[in-house]
């Protein structure tokens, strides 16, 4: 990709910018449809839906090779979209479906492929830091170039996790990034009321390098996760990425209107303005990157794509009630 | 060429189990506090970062939930790392890495990864280190499906238990009794695994059935040996692994006995005796003359001081009362 022919704008082949738009419209429309079916009662458990923060996934993971490793959060869908995920496969784990990633076993929070690297969503605030620098330390001791990435939360940094990790991934130089999502919230708490002091002060305290970005700029992340991503497989050790954004939908799909009381709409409506798929797609058009029959060929396209994949998800059978006890063990 | 026959402690047993592994499988890593450079702190580990290196045996930070956590993202992704938590009160920090993810993974991802990691860690009471030093946590890991639990009370099984723990694809926690590193035993001529889930009789006897966990081993073969000298022929098995438990061997014992003890370190609440305890009833109800009785620690904090402390723990004294209880 990168050998084609460059855009003067800025490093990205036309290539590239397709996809990234295509990436983040994806996630986009997965999330809402996600939204539409949990509030029609379909979708069984909980939803945290990524809406808003979809150049964070798509930037950072346009870095990746098929090898890397990313870990996710209960907030996952878009990582794992962003790392190459089957929407249809994806929706048919969101319903609880045999055919669905886990086999119906994990849902949403625990949604993973482990042929794309992706190794899991995960239920505890902070749970895929560990698992990411684990990759980080196999990598180094196999010998293999690729690298790890973490993806968490403003919540996560204050899990006592984190420090131990990354100290560790510091004192040992492993090739990990730490890509901090802050999205201002831990669940219904603002970061002020949580975080003491600068998130990435913490990690420059441990000696990890660190950059901090408009998450709702594509291009923005795109370039700072290069330098995150580049920094870890040079094996210079690990990096720390902060991206600033929003989610829309709230926590999860219970928290709508004023059920908790913790943000107004006027807070949701600037951030709405600033949505990073809009800004991408005005970015194109104006600088004469795309036209925009091409972006609306992409979104007809994802449309599609996503229609495909709930009808897919609602047709595929629930497990075999003997399904219950396999997988527990090796 | 095969290694002869030798007399070895349970701590050399252990250490020859991880060279052995470690030489035959290069994904075979080790991590720990203090495990490396000064050999681990009960020196299980002693002289494996040398003969192995940095890149094998990594010295950790003081940070159990850390070194769990990058254990088993390592595990995830080629490797086999086997960690020692120095004591079994501290896998406390780290219960999240073992319980949340280790355990479920597998589970949550429809069966997409496997977690080969073994936490090696010490456990027990007597050695005077009070509450926090002394616990014997069995029976919370054997309660999360997922786990398997292993706990040896010889050089022998250790090493031939410690093999298969590394070679398996789940979590294994490996329970070694502090007070039991001097034990010695006779290792066989040559490699030899010792298969999980598959309990070990140790004394055949028709009166009574005496299941006995890890150190407990020791009193009660005592105990057996005074309930000869009456004419009283005590059965002594050792489940080995507690979790998958081998059922089979305990029940058929029960049967033929009719009359069953459980002896391990752990709580007696709520713990490993209890459960044997029900499972045999359960399968054997009308086989026994009597309840299954269970002896387990005190249910109290270990206590620092040595007369308080010795009274927490089973003994020879306490399973021969039990015993003339039941058999009176």
């Amino acid at each position: 990709m990168r050998s084609q022919k460059k855009n003067k704008n800025n490093e990205l082949t036309l290539e590239q910018h397709l996809q990234l738009y295509r990436v983040m419209v994806t996630i986009r429309k997965f999330e809402e449809t996600v939204y539409d079916v949990y509030s029609r009662g379909i979708m069984p458990g909980l939803a945290h839906l990524y809406t808003g923060m979809e150049a964070v996934a798509t930037g950072v993971c346009g870095n990746l090779t098929p090898s890397d490793n990313v870990t996710s959060t209960h907030r996952g869908h878009g990582h794992l979209i962003a790392k190459g995920g089957d929407p249809a496969q994806m929706f048919a784990e969101l319903l609880g479906k045999s055919s669905g990633y886990n086999k119906g076993k994990g849902g949403s929070m625990h949604i993973a492929d482990l042929s794309l690297g992706m190794l899991g969503a995960n239920g505890i605030v902070g749970g895929g830091l560990g698992i990411a620098t684990g990759a980080g330390l196999s990598a180094k001791v196999l010998g293999q170039e690729r690298v790890s990435v973490a993806f968490f939360g403003d919540g996560a940094i204050n899990e006592g996790l984190f420090y131990e990790v990354a100290n560790i991934a510091s004192l040992w130089q492993l090739p990990v990034v730490y890509v901090l999502e802050n999205n201002g919230y831990g669940e219904y708490t603002t970061s002020d009321r949580s975080t003491a002091g600068s998130a990435a002060g913490r990690a420059e305290a441990l000696n990890i390098p660190t950059k901090t970005v408009d998450g709702n700029s594509i291009l923005d992340v795109h370039e700072g996760a290069a330098w995150a991503i580049n920094h870890a497989r040079s094996g210079a050790g690990p990096a720390f990425l902060e991206c600033k954004t929003y989610r829309w939908r709230g926590h999860h799909m219970g928290d709508q209107g004023d059920t908790y009381g913790y943000r107004n709409q006027d807070e949701i409506d600037t951030w709405m303005k600033k949505c990073p798929i809009q800004r991408y797609r005005l970015f194109l058009i104006d600088s004469k990157i795309l036209p925009e029959f091409e972006l609306e060929k992409v979104d007809e396209e994802v449309q599609q794509l996503i229609n495909q994949a709930v009808e897919f998800a609602k047709a595929a059978p629930y497990p075999d009630p003997s399904e219950v006890y396999t997988d527990v063990y090796a | 060429m095969s290694t002869p026959e030798h007399t070895v402690t349970i701590r050399e047993a252990i250490n020859e189990a991880l060279q052995e592994e470690m030489q035959r499988d290069s994904s075979v890593i080790l991590l720990g506090q203090d495990i490396g450079l000064a050999g681990g702190v009960f020196k299980v580990t002693n002289g494996l970062q040398k003969k192995f290196g940095i890149q094998r045996v990594w010295d950790t930070p003081i940070a159990e939930a850390g070194i769990l956590g990058v254990a088993v993202g390592a595990a995830m992704t080629g490797l086999r790392p086997v960690v020692e938590i120095m004591f079994a009160d501290f896998t406390t920090l780290a219960s999240d890495q073992i319980v949340n993810q280790a355990a479920k993974l597998r589970y949550m991802t429809g069966g997409q990864t496997s977690i080969p990691l073994v936490v090696r860690t010490a456990m027990g009471a007597g050695r005077r280190a009070a509450a926090q030093h002394s616990q014997s946590l069995q029976s919370w890991y054997c309660h999360i499906p997922g786990l398997i639990v292993v706990m040896p009370s010889n050089p022998e099984d250790a090493k031939g238990l410690l093999k298969s723990a590394i070679r398996d694809n789940n979590p294994v926690i490996f329970f070694e009794d502090k007070m039991m590193y001097n034990q010695k035993g006779i290792l066989p001529e040559g490699e030899y695994l010792t298969p999980l889930g598959k309990a070990r009789l140790h004394r055949e006897g028709d009166d009574v059935t005496l299941i006995c966990t890890s150190s407990m081993l020791y009193p009660t073969l005592e105990a057996a040996d005074q309930l000869e000298k009456e004419q009283i022929h005590a059965e002594v098995i050792d489940p080995r692994t507690l979790s998958p438990l081998d059922d089979q061997t305990l029940i058929r014992s029960a049967i033929k006995t009719g009359h069953v003890l459980v002896v391990d370190e752990g709580y007696q609440s709520f713990g490993v005796t209890a459960e044997i305890a029900a499972r045999i009833t359960e399968a054997a109800f009308d086989y026994l003359d009597e309840p299954v009785r269970r002896l387990g620690a005190l249910d109290v904090p270990v206590p620092f001081a040595p007369s308080l402390e010795d009274l927490t723990i089973p003994s020879t004294t306490r399973i021969l009362e039990i015993v003339h209880e039941m058999l009176a």
